[in-house]
């Protein structure tokens, strides 16, 4: 079954014409081009594939596209919107070295965004949980953490 | 790992949805947040020929308690909105920690307890707890409702008492009794984020020193989640002494038919349920004092 559905996607709307057994991930990588979403253990278990719907974390793997008619969604294309000025979140990472390969990075910024959304002084351990669903294979996460950590700062002072 | 194609329904109300499922019949399945659905359709487990998501349905979310009725878990709350839930914080702590030990951040804000009772687990983490402190769910069809305890709700790996066309539509969870305590206890290769290799939860209630009723119900150490009847029998009309809650463990960990898979071995299984239920039993004990 085709859905021609219209999907809000970092503030531009989008029309696509997409069967009901896409997923929201497939949508954004394939027809809208939106690349930085990573796609990895597809089962919701790694975290890379994070995006924002509506204010909160998902795995766009297991989310289907015709459900996020409707619905805010934000993707790591959607952090530094002009493509000029970084966002705080991307700005640590890259200060802190929080990057090695990249596969994991755009889901670990929107599960970071997830958090200092909802808490702007995590301590650690709070830092920790919020990215214990992505999985990182190359800095062993202490960087990755001391960058959330950075950001938070950042977010505070712009505040 | 894609798709197989399959029709999508986005009712708005619950007969909506029940009079699409009963039109459809075999081969319609309704769906949550979807997190397990999804998997088991990569994987090819199930091949639905049509998706009723029931997320769109106004109200479901909702979580609500009165002194009377007690504690009401719409069907699409989300597992993050039931462990910050302040009210369940307070009257219903051992179900926010169950909530929060489901699964990672991505996945708690998908996904519903429905879904992760309907989908049967052995491992269900939100089973054990809800099933000590009583819990009945409601499910309803195009034709009837009706309401099934949660302890008798599940029938094994993947099966429970949900019929073709039916969807549960609330989680009710009663008052808990005077002088009671809960607890839920639980471990997992790693740390506190993949399922749990064994899960107990715990329901106590206390008259001064002496334990008057017992609810002890493990995870993930036979095909459904299962009543420690044993151990529930030692405690009952006793005082809870650390020997005792040695005893009450052993006593489960005998009850438990575990088997060995990717998460632990049946001898480690066996080891964990005497440790976790003293320790469930511990807290539970201490909580409602």
């Amino acid at each position: 079954m085709k859905h021609l559905i219209t999907l809000n996607v970092n503030g531009d709307d989008y029309t696509v014409a997409c069967e009901s057994s896409r997923t929201l991930n497939e949508v954004l990588r394939e027809d809208l081009g939106l690349t930085g979403t990573k796609l990895g253990c597809g089962d919701g278990d790694c975290g890379a594939c994070t995006v924002m719907v509506d204010g909160d974390s998902v795995s766009s793997c297991l989310t289907l596209a015709v459900a996020c008619e409707g619905r805010k969604i934000t993707t790591v294309e959607g952090l530094a919107k002009s493509g000029e000025e970084l966002h705080p979140i991307q700005d640590a990472f890259i200060e802190k070295g929080a990057i090695q390969c990249g596969f994991c990075t755009a889901g670990m910024e929107m599960s970071a965004l997830n958090l200092l959304k909802k808490n702007t002084s995590p301590t650690e351990e709070e830092i920790r949980t919020a990215i214990s669903g992505n999985l990182c294979r190359c800095t062993g996460y202490y960087k990755i953490v001391e960058a959330i950590d950075s950001a938070a700062e950042k977010m505070r002072e712009n505040k | 790992m894609s798709l197989s194609k399959f029709d999508y329904y986005a009712p708005e109300t619950i007969d909506e949805a029940c009079r699409i499922a009963a039109e459809l019949g075999e081969g319609a399945m309704f769906m949550a947040g979807g997190t397990d659905l999804l998997v088991k359709m990569k994987r090819k487990f199930l091949v639905p020929k049509a998706i009723i998501d029931i997320k769109k349905i106004t109200g479901l979310d909702e979580i609500s308690y009165d002194d009377e009725k007690g504690l009401v878990i719409g069907p699409t709350a989300t597992i993050t909105a039931i462990e910050n839930h302040p009210l369940i914080k307070e009257k219903y702590p051992a179900i926010a920690e169950a909530a929060h030990a489901t699964a990672n951040v991505q996945i708690r804000n998908m996904a519903s307890i429905s879904g992760n009772l309907c989908n049967a687990a052995p491992s269900a983490e939100n089973a054990p707890v809800l099933m000590a402190m009583n819990a009945r769910v409601t499910l309803t069809g195009s034709e009837s409702t009706r309401t099934v305890p949660l302890d008798e709700f599940f029938l094994g790996p993947a099966k429970t008492v949900v019929k073709q066309g039916e969807m549960m539509t609330a989680i009710n969870v009663p008052v808990p009794p005077k002088s009671s305590g809960t607890s839920y206890q639980h471990i997992s290769a790693r740390g506190k984020v993949d399922i749990s290799a064994v899960g107990v939860g715990a329901m106590i209630t206390m008259n001064g020193d002496i334990c008057e009723d017992a609810r002890i119900f493990l995870g993930a150490v036979a095909p459904v989640p299962m009543m420690a009847v044993k151990a529930q029998d030692v405690l009952k009309g006793n005082k809870i002494t650390d020997e005792l809650l040695q005893t009450a463990g052993l006593e489960a960990s005998k009850e438990a038919t575990p088997i060995t898979d990717m998460r632990a071995t049946a001898e480690y299984r066996t080891l964990m349920v005497a440790v976790l239920t003293g320790r469930a039993i511990d807290e539970s004990r201490r909580r409602a004092a």
